[in-house]
């Protein structure tokens, strides 16, 4: 591909040692009609990618958070279509980096072809399909070459180290470093940051041609930093819908939720706690 | 010679080497269990050479299993529709009552071999769930039994055996709380036990390898039809039938039948209230090809790519999906798959207990169901066999409410 995507952009544009922070949200969580303001919100916060998750029935690699998000938004009728147009909304006055996620099946059912056009006709720049291994699915790997659509792949503490040269040849824009052994939303609090850098290293060691994101059981500003000390940034999901879901729909849910986001990427500004040591 | 080149004929080689049945098949899961599969595979291929594995399995098939089991002549049943001879190749005589066992076995040896400790799986009916605390127990070993909520209070008698024998019995709440939810349930906890963890796949679903080697394991009881046809009718059958709920009993009975193309095969699913109406979990009748647990096959879905419920008064067909082989083959058209309701089920529990002296489980019902729409193009000079894949002790408090109800 000769030009740069958002994604590329975003990472070349990053200089200082502040960490990319991606979050992910369930397309239509927790009500389809507030997505496009949710995520002004979030980018307004300090979001620098978002994650856009395509819900789906039986998402097997997801624990109890996502499920229940996927679940709200099947319930709200949110579907392909739905989520296209929540793009290109979002679109009108945002360039965040969009990677839409989630599972293969609706993707399928929705046609390959179509699904990539729309995809880039809506200005969505990434896709992670998590039961779609590097290697499984060749036609997908051509379509995203085809629309332009950069293919984001996971690696994970169990994956090899020719493995995760595969992955990274087979990715473009970020590689995706699960840091746990897990479905998404494990808690492993300190566990995490300290079995997790040796795997890191090997992450850094073979992954040259992409920047690397790491995500799966950050729960907060002093996790990520914990974490991500060695990558480009952080990634944070089940968090951030756990904490919509603990105060959706009080007053002022999307505006906390913007003050959430800003301590996960900058810490508490008033009583900042040190690092761990 | 023509009859030795066989068995490599259309039908006798697939999978490809990585999982495919034509385009069914394949491994579309999450990495973390890429080198898990990959791991899998190597030890399964290595075991399928090793003389001394082939010999373990094949003497707790015998010893403990109580292999080889019956091809019993159904003369009264016969005689009800007086058209060919019927026979019941008899599964509900193996230990714990139904053919699971024969893949339990065969994956926990895979398991020890490969040094894992901790066994999970997931159960519908509950049969595969008692096989594998069965195997488990025998060894020693840790289980986990993932099943459905609604399961767990339509096969209680099988919770209670799972227990009794030692195994942890968990819950699952999500979705319609049956097979479907259980296997993502096991999926979900494979994924975050991988190191030590073995998952049972109980039919023959799943990623690549675990169609093949599910089919591997249960094949023994079309290998053993063979040999008993020949020696009790002198010749292969020309009906055979097996119900299809992932289609484990079906393929292990007719994979070995598929090169003998005069053998007809026929895979019966659950309609459940109707394949015309949104309760039924006949998958490769109402289905269309999708990607569920792992690989490419025929699945209930909406317009949406969403997984439908199924639905199906028996526990272990009630699921939207089917092992992609059975797409493979209904796409060939080499297998006939046909559907038959809740009702007519429950009519050929009543046929064959009354007819035979042997109660069938729900599932076995299907298949002894579409007797009455094949028999009658049948002649008297045919004979047909029946999987009678599991005995009906564990159903009988649905049989019952059923038999009271007008
Ligand atoms: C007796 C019996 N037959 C058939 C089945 C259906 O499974 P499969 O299609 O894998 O044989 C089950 C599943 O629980 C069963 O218990």
């Amino acid at each position: 591909m000769s030009n740069k995507g958002r994604i590329q952009r975003l990472f070349e544009k990053r200089t200082g040692p502040e960490k990319i922070m991606s979050l992910f949200l369930t397309a239509g969580y927790p009500d389809p009609s507030e997505t496009v303001e949710l995520v002004r919100e979030l980018e307004a916060s300090g979001a620098d990618l978002l994650e856009l998750g395509m819900p789906f029935s039986d998402p097997l690699a997801d624990g109890p958070t996502i499920q229940y998000a996927s679940k709200v938004a099947l319930e709200q009728g949110v579907n392909l279509d739905s989520i296209f147009d929540m793009i290109v909304e979002i679109r009108k006055n945002s360039q965040i980096p969009i990677v839409l996620m989630g599972y293969i099946n609706p993707v399928l059912r929705y046609g390959l072809e179509a699904f990539f056009y729309k995809a880039k006709a809506s200005d969505a720049d990434g896709i992670i399909l998590p039961d779609v291994p590097p290697g499984e699915f060749p036609e997908i790997e051509d379509l995203c070459q085809k629309h332009g659509i950069d293919p984001i792949h996971l690696v994970a503490p169990n994956t090899s180290d020719s493995r995760m040269q595969e992955i990274d040849r087979a990715s473009r824009g970020f590689v995706y470093c699960v840091s746990v052994t897990g479905v998404t939303g494990t808690r492993e609090g300190d566990e995490v940051s300290r079995s997790v850098s040796g795997f890191i290293q090997r992450v850094r060691k073979n992954v040259t041609r992409n920047p690397v994101l790491v995500g799966f059981g950050i729960r907060s500003h002093a996790d990520a930093m914990a974490v991500s000390s060695e990558t480009d940034g952080f990634i944070v999901g089940s968090a951030l819908i756990d904490y919509i879901r603990g105060i959706y729909p009080g007053p002022d849910w999307v505006k906390k939720t913007g003050d959430f986001v800003r301590e996960l990427k900058y810490g508490s500004q008033i009583r900042q706690e040190s690092p761990r040591m | 010679m023509e009859i030795e080149k066989k068995p490599d004929s259309r039908f006798g080689s697939s999978p490809d080497d990585r999982g495919f049945y034509g385009k069914f098949g394949g491994r579309y899961v999450p990495e973390i269990l890429i080198p898990a599969l990959d791991d899998l595979a190597g030890a399964f291929f290595a075991a399928r050479k090793d003389p001394a594995f082939q010999q373990q399995f094949a003497s707790l098939l015998h010893e403990y299993v109580g292999r080889e089991t019956p091809l019993t002549y159904a003369g009264r049943l016969s005689e009800h529709f007086g058209k060919a001879r019927i026979y019941l190749k008899r599964e509900d005589l193996c230990h714990t009552g139904a053919h699971k066992i024969n893949n339990a076995i065969g994956q926990v040896l895979l398991a020890r071999r490969m040094g894992k400790t901790r066994i999970i799986a997931e159960t519908g009916a509950g049969q595969h769930g008692v096989a594998t605390a069965t195997v488990c127990a025998y060894f020693g070993m840790t289980c986990i039994i993932y099943m459905g909520a609604e399961d767990i209070v339509r096969q209680k008698l099988n919770v209670d055996r799972m227990r009794l024998l030692g195994a942890e019995v968990r819950p699952v709440e999500s979705g319609a709380k049956t097979l479907s939810n259980a296997i993502n349930e096991a999926i979900r906890d494979w994924v975050s036990n991988v190191g030590d963890t073995f998952y049972i796949i109980g039919s023959a679903v799943g990623p690549h390898p675990y169609p093949l080697m599910v089919r591997e394991f249960q094949s023994v009881i079309g290998k053993e039809t063979i040999d008993q046809s020949l020696e009790q009718e002198g010749r292969l059958p020309d009906h055979v039938l097996a119900c299809v709920g992932g289609g484990s009993n079906a393929i292990g009975m007719f994979h070995p039948l598929l090169p003998h193309e005069n053998v007809r095969l026929y895979g019966i699913e659950a309609a459940g209230e109707g394949v015309q109406t949104p309760r039924h979990a006949a998958t490769l009748s109402g289905g269309l090809p999708g990607i569920l647990h792992g690989s490419l096959s025929y699945l209930l879905q909406t317009q949406y790519g969403q997984i439908a419920e199924a639905h199906s008064v028996s526990a272990g067909l009630d699921y939207p999906g089917v092992g992609p082989e059975h797409s493979f083959l209904r796409d060939s058209g080499r297998v006939t798959y046909a559907a038959v309701t809740d009702g007519e089920a429950l009519d050929g529990v009543r046929l064959l207990s009354s007819k035979e002296g042997i109660i069938p489980a729900l599932e076995t019902a299907h298949a002894i169901a579409y007797l009455n729409m094949m028999m009658p193009g049948t002649q008297p000079d045919e004979f047909v066999v029946i999987n009678c894949s599991g005995r009906g002790d564990k159903d009988m408090e649905t049989i019952a409410k059923y038999m009271k109800s007008p």
